[in-house]
């Protein structure tokens, strides 16, 4: 090891036009959006719709979240991975264009990539005061089985394992809430 | 393949007393440590096709009816990891304030102006040897509402994924010899010993002649955790 890591610095209130350009109506092209569907991929569609909540309690406008997923069989879009047919597994939104901080994804819901882990997705939380991003993971509350088994929800409390998982909020819906404190502070995971 | 942990002596902690904002959304419970699986020893992946032929030259991709104003600067380096590795092919994104240090965002309220032939951002894919390069345009600073007179001193701000999620980087890159940097919360919120490592480096090799300053900043994302199986590599 010869040269330390670059130090992370807060993403800042004026992300968006960089990184979320078509989402908040600026002129320059998204590279990822909150609808990952691809007409090449069969599954369940779902949406995923969530708030970030700061210590207070209140909705956070200028956060941006990042999903990374697999498809419905469970394969990632990814070289060291088996490989899929076109899903990129990969969204961002902001939570600065809709109402009280919303954030939204539409995609499928992912298979389990491997014998071990339930389905899930992972989440890189970013914004203005916070210095170094997070990471975290979205289960899904009918997934009884399979988050019964998963190694790292048994790992930990149940109460903070509650944290984690998405609870339906609609026919094809789930409600996916992130607490950045307080007592339903959400697991952030050092990766 | 895994990667080496967040190196928390080289990253500013999640709660800072002296940058605000982060005493409201910073977690207060230690972090989780989670095995890396495959859902984090990937990641998603942009080439070049995922780009626009500007979309590196932020003198350029902006424009209406003119020239962008302000000075001219290249902004090069690579992307490497802790061992040195070129980290080829992988996505930077940027994005800044123009030379009055106004954004395009449209909650960005400082009374500067908006410059109506510099939008601030871009992006690009590094080549075989882990290089980049911008053109753009110098940032200027702007106040902001931490402390009484605070000023955040000229920055980019890049976005970097890295060959893995586990990689993934958002930082700032500022400006050699600038005396806000001493009294910034958010550069000083990094541990003294990894500050310089935000700082760019002034280089006349990489300056245009009667064109445009250059300045290098090498961007280095956590390495490889060598296990017994794949250390004879």
């Amino acid at each position: 090891m010869t040269r330390g890591q670059t130090p992370s610095q807060t993403v800042g209130p004026f992300f968006a036009y960089g990184l979320t350009p078509e989402q908040y109506g600026y002129a320059f092209r998204s590279l990822a959006g909150a609808d990952l569907r691809d007409p090449a991929v069969t599954g369940r569609e779902i949406v995923i719709e969530g708030q970030v909540l700061d210590g207070a309690g209140a909705p956070i406008p200028d956060a941006m979240i990042e999903i990374w997923q697999a498809d419905p069989e469970g394969r990632y879009a990814a070289p060291r991975d088996r490989g899929n047919r076109g899903f990129t597994g990969f969204g961002r939104c902001g939570t600065g264009s809709a109402e009280e901080g919303r954030f939204y994804f539409k995609t499928y819901k992912p298979g389990a990539v491997d014998d071990r882990q339930a389905p899930h997705i992972s989440l890189v939380v970013f914004m203005r005061g916070l210095l170094s991003h997070v990471y975290t993971r979205l289960y899904f509350a009918d997934e009884t089985e399979a988050n019964a088994r998963d190694p790292l929800l048994t790992s930990l409390e149940p109460a903070r394992r509650e944290t984690l998982i998405a609870e339906p909020s609609g026919p094809s819906a789930y409600r996916f809430d992130i607490h950045m404190q307080g007592e339903r502070e959400t697991v952030f995971f050092d990766v | 393949m895994r990667f080496r942990r967040r190196d928390w002596h080289s990253h500013p902690p999640l709660i800072y007393a002296d940058y605000k904002s982060t005493a409201l959304r910073g977690p207060t419970r230690p972090l989780v440590p989670l095995p890396q699986s495959l859902s984090e020893t990937n990641g998603p992946v942009f080439g070049a096709e995922a780009l626009g032929p500007e979309d590196a030259d932020l003198t350029k991709n902006g424009r209406k009816d003119g020239e962008p104003l302000g000075e001219r600067i290249i902004v090069t380096g690579r992307v490497l990891d802790e061992d040195e590795r070129p980290q080829r092919d992988l996505l930077i994104e940027i994005w800044q304030a123009n030379a009055a240090g106004r954004y395009v965002h449209k909650a960005d309220q400082h009374d500067a102006p908006l410059d109506p032939n510099f939008f601030g951002g871009g992006r690009c894919v590094t080549d075989a040897q882990g290089r980049y390069r911008f053109t753009t345009i110098k940032p200027g600073a702007y106040p902001w509402g931490n402390h009484d007179n605070a000023w955040r001193p000229p920055h980019i701000h890049l976005s970097l994924f890295g060959p893995s999620l586990a990689t993934r980087l958002v930082t700032q890159m500022y400006f050699p010899g600038d005396p806000l940097l001493a009294l910034d919360p958010i550069f000083q919120a990094t541990p003294e010993g990894a500050r310089g490592r935000l700082v760019s480096a002034f280089d006349l090799d990489t300056t245009e002649a009667g064109f445009a300053l250059g300045y290098r900043f090498d961007i280095v994302l956590r390495g490889r955790l060598e296990t017994p199986m794949d250390s004879s590599r």
